[in-house]
């Protein structure tokens, strides 16, 4: 008797957490958020998920700053595989084949809306976004937030010093590579640096100049694709990059965005970053705002067809299963597409554009930011926009995007060859041909996990 | 007359053993367990497809050229990370165990950087000798010296090297200093009185009474540069600059952890633990048999 009373408290103590979440009327769902962006971003956007929770009582966004991009990714995955995922996570542009791919461990937007009924007008976003995370029918797989493009960055009044047009930036890098010389002879210590230096000056530059970066569209048209980054126009451009370091006029800032500190501190005269570093720029470097030029990613003037439209880089907003084994509930379910359509609204777009320097990702937030007169106030706001759609906004396939599984193991291999080409250790064709060999294991591997 | 305990039933020395084996199977075995297992998977990052390939992983991992260089650069680097520890170390503590005004004090400050976490010792590094934001970074770079680790392989090993070698170094102190105040001054007094002179007293006295501390810092040292400058690798250069900085242990997290590649992760920790225990294995067998306790 006393042994059955004890059997049944035992097991009403271990439902007990299981059904607290549903027992818990009163107060709101919480739902998860994982994202990574530091300081000052991380603050916008984590206001933006407060002014969501304030504007209805039902749902709780619950935010967490998990580290870096990559940092943020690995610990999604390793939180899936423990069935404890975020039921939101914020992921950078090089994991969406990764995601793509991820099957049940995520919830794709076009599922979310159509179980939900809440609707989201994606024929607003811009092309350019819209195509990198959905289907090739047309189905979203994630939530657009925070896409950037890279840019350039420069000083000027350290153009002033080297008599330079602080008003116009070079533009191509024959432009760009003499400016640097005469930055360099006017006593600059780092004329030319870049951040995120694969994205900037493989994956944007392979963009830009209509080159493939890999076979099959860049990826998007199957995970057989393979590497073609030793593509002569990209080899020249390596070789650049090596005669300027060793004239000194061009300095590598270090991986993923450890260049940014480089020009935040004022010490570099152009740097290629993405366009959501603006906020940080206008806060840090000497001078601010006033200081601070815009310009679009210079091109070789002899390639083709150049410059065409640059690639989206930034993140966006991924919906997870609980675990392997773990669905949502359709009350979550339905929490995360109330956000997506709140973080969808015009105002929040404009205001998360004008803020930080990201894109504004639908056209109407464009227009509405237009009509307000900030682009007249803040000249180079639209730099992003206008090089997305440069080259007539007719993309191809090697200018839509770029979805390779694993691609961050394949950057990390990119700047690891980048790097021993900068030392001397090998020529740019060498490094180009070593990150193809290597990353076409990377990509072959994931072909062969995935192909289910 | 050999003493000997026996207890009386199971029980009690089960009950007491107990709490050792529990946390020896949860925190060790297990864990090893789960990476022999995966070494012979292969999944995608979710873990939502497996697939058992054998020994596919291990095959692979042993004719990736990378793979073998970083099995040379982490012999190299954990050697020179043991030699400069340990030499330092001797040194600092032949010398504070002289008499000198305010040797307790400098006991003390030699022995603080010891409880400096490895990724802030390696912070430290960083501020010391960034090109860019470093002070002296930036006064070699100012004397002509191109000084730029991320970016020259050597410099960055050199950093690397020396930050986890300073580190060690208060360890090591406190143990030789033990190790030579254990010495008999009557032994040190008999070789001043028959002639000998510092340097030989040092050398034929001093060294070899000292030799079971150094042969016991010495295998410390060896698993410390081979497993505990994690910290110290990723803070810096995160294996960088190429793959100039990258050590075994600092593979089996990028593989596994960023790349997310867990069968060949696995894998590599399996050879790593293989190597640990053979290491181990000659050492004790073998060189501590000659080392004169």
């Amino acid at each position: 008797m006393l042994r059955r009373t004890l059997g049944r408290a035992a097991l009403a103590a271990a439902a007990a957490p299981l059904a607290a979440p549903a027992l818990a009327q009163g107060g709101p769902v919480e739902l998860q958020f994982w994202h990574g962006l530091a300081q000052p971003l991380g603050g916008i956007l984590e206001g933006i998920a407060n002014q969501f929770n304030e504007s209805q009582r039902r749902f709780r966004i619950v935010s967490t700053f998990r580290g870096s991009y990559p940092e943020t990714m690995v610990a999604a995955i390793a939180a899936f595989r423990a069935g404890t995922a975020p039921h939101i996570v914020q992921m950078f542009e090089v994991g969406t084949g990764t995601m793509m791919a991820a099957g049940r461990a995520i919830k794709p937007v076009h599922e979310l809306l159509a179980e939900t009924g809440v609707s989201i007008n994606f024929d607003d976003y811009l092309p350019a976004v819209r195509g990198y995370y959905s289907l090739a029918d047309g189905r979203m797989m994630a939530m657009p937030f925070n896409s950037s493009t890279a840019i350039v960055f420069y000083n000027k009044d350290m153009f002033r010093r080297a008599g330079l047009n602080p008003d116009q930036a070079p533009a191509t890098w024959a432009e760009l590579r003499a400016a640097a010389t005469r930055l360099r002879a006017a006593g600059i210590e780092v004329p030319v640096t870049t951040a995120w230096p694969t994205w900037t000056q493989v994956e944007q530059f392979n963009a830009i100049h209509n080159t493939p970066l890999a076979t099959l569209d860049n990826g998007f048209g199957g995970l057989g694709a393979e590497l073609r980054v030793n593509n002569p126009v990209q080899v020249r451009h390596i070789n650049t990059l090596m005669e300027m370091g060793r004239e000194g006029s061009f300095r590598w800032g270090g991986r993923d965005g450890a260049g940014d500190a480089i020009f935040a501190s004022g010490q570099a005269a152009v740097i290629f970053a993405s366009s959501g570093a603006r906020a940080r720029f206008v806060r840090e470097v000497p001078g601010g705002i006033a200081n601070l030029g815009v310009a679009m990613l210079p091109y070789y003037d002899d390639v083709p067809g150049a410059p065409f439209n640059s690639i989206i880089g930034g993140a966006a907003f991924w919906a997870m299963n609980r675990g392997p084994n773990a669905a949502r509930s359709a009350e979550e379910n339905r929490g995360i597409a109330e956000f997506y359509a709140f973080i969808a609204q015009p105002r929040i777009v404009a205001a998360w554009h004008t803020e930080t320097g990201f894109l504004p990702v639908t056209r109407t937030a464009f227009e509405q930011v237009r009509a307000t007169g900030f682009y007249d106030q803040n000249p180079g706001a639209d730099i992003p926009i206008r090089q997305l759609l440069r080259g007539g906004g007719q993309m191809t396939g090697n200018t839509r995007g770029i979805r390779l599984g694993g691609f961050v193991e394949i950057r990390t291999i990119m700047q690891e060859e980048m790097e021993r080409a900068l030392q001397g250790q090998q020529t740019a064709q060498q490094a180009m041909d070593n990150s193809v060999t290597r990353g076409n294991v990377v990509l072959r591997n994931f072909e062969r996990a995935n192909r289910a | 007359m050999e003493k000997r305990v026996i207890f009386k039933g199971w029980a009690l020395p089960l009950a007491l053993l107990l709490p050792q084996l529990v946390i020896t199977g949860v925190f060790f075995f297990w864990p090893a367990g789960q990476a022999v297992y995966q070494s012979f998977l292969r999944e995608d990052a979710f873990g939502l497809s497996r697939q058992f390939v054998g020994l596919e992983n291990f095959a692979d991992v042993l004719t990736d050229p990378t793979w073998l260089d970083a099995l040379w650069r982490s012999g190299f680097f954990s050697a020179s990370v043991a030699f400069l520890a340990l030499s330092v170390a001797l040194f600092l503590a032949v010398q504070a165990d002289k008499h000198i005004r305010g040797a307790a004090t400098y006991k003390t400050l030699l022995i603080w950087p010891y409880a400096v976490a490895p990724a802030i010792a390696a912070v430290l590094w960083l501020f010391m000798f960034h090109p860019n934001i470093g002070l002296f970074g930036r006064m070699l770079n100012a004397a002509g010296i191109p000084w730029n680790y991320k970016l020259n392989g050597d410099q960055a090993m050199l950093l690397v090297i020396l930050a986890s070698a300073w580190k060690q170094v208060s360890y090591n102190f406190i143990f030789f200093l033990a190790g030579l105040q254990s010495i008999p001054k009557s032994v040190l007094e008999a070789a001043a009185i028959d002639g000998a002179r510092p340097a030989r007293r040092f050398w034929t006295v001093v060294f070899p009474l000292l030799s079971p501390t150094a042969f016991f810092l010495l295998v410390v040292n060896l698993v410390y540069a081979f497993f505990d400058t994690f910290g110290v690798i990723h803070a810096l250069t995160q294996g960088g600059p190429g793959k100039a900085t990258e050590t075994l242990i600092y593979r089996v997290y990028t593989d596994g952890v960023m790349n997310l590649n867990l069968g060949s992760s696995a894998a590599q920790s399996v050879i790593l633990m293989v190597l640990v225990i053979a290491l181990t294995m000659v050492q004790f067998r073998y060189i501590e048999r000659k080392v004169h306790y």
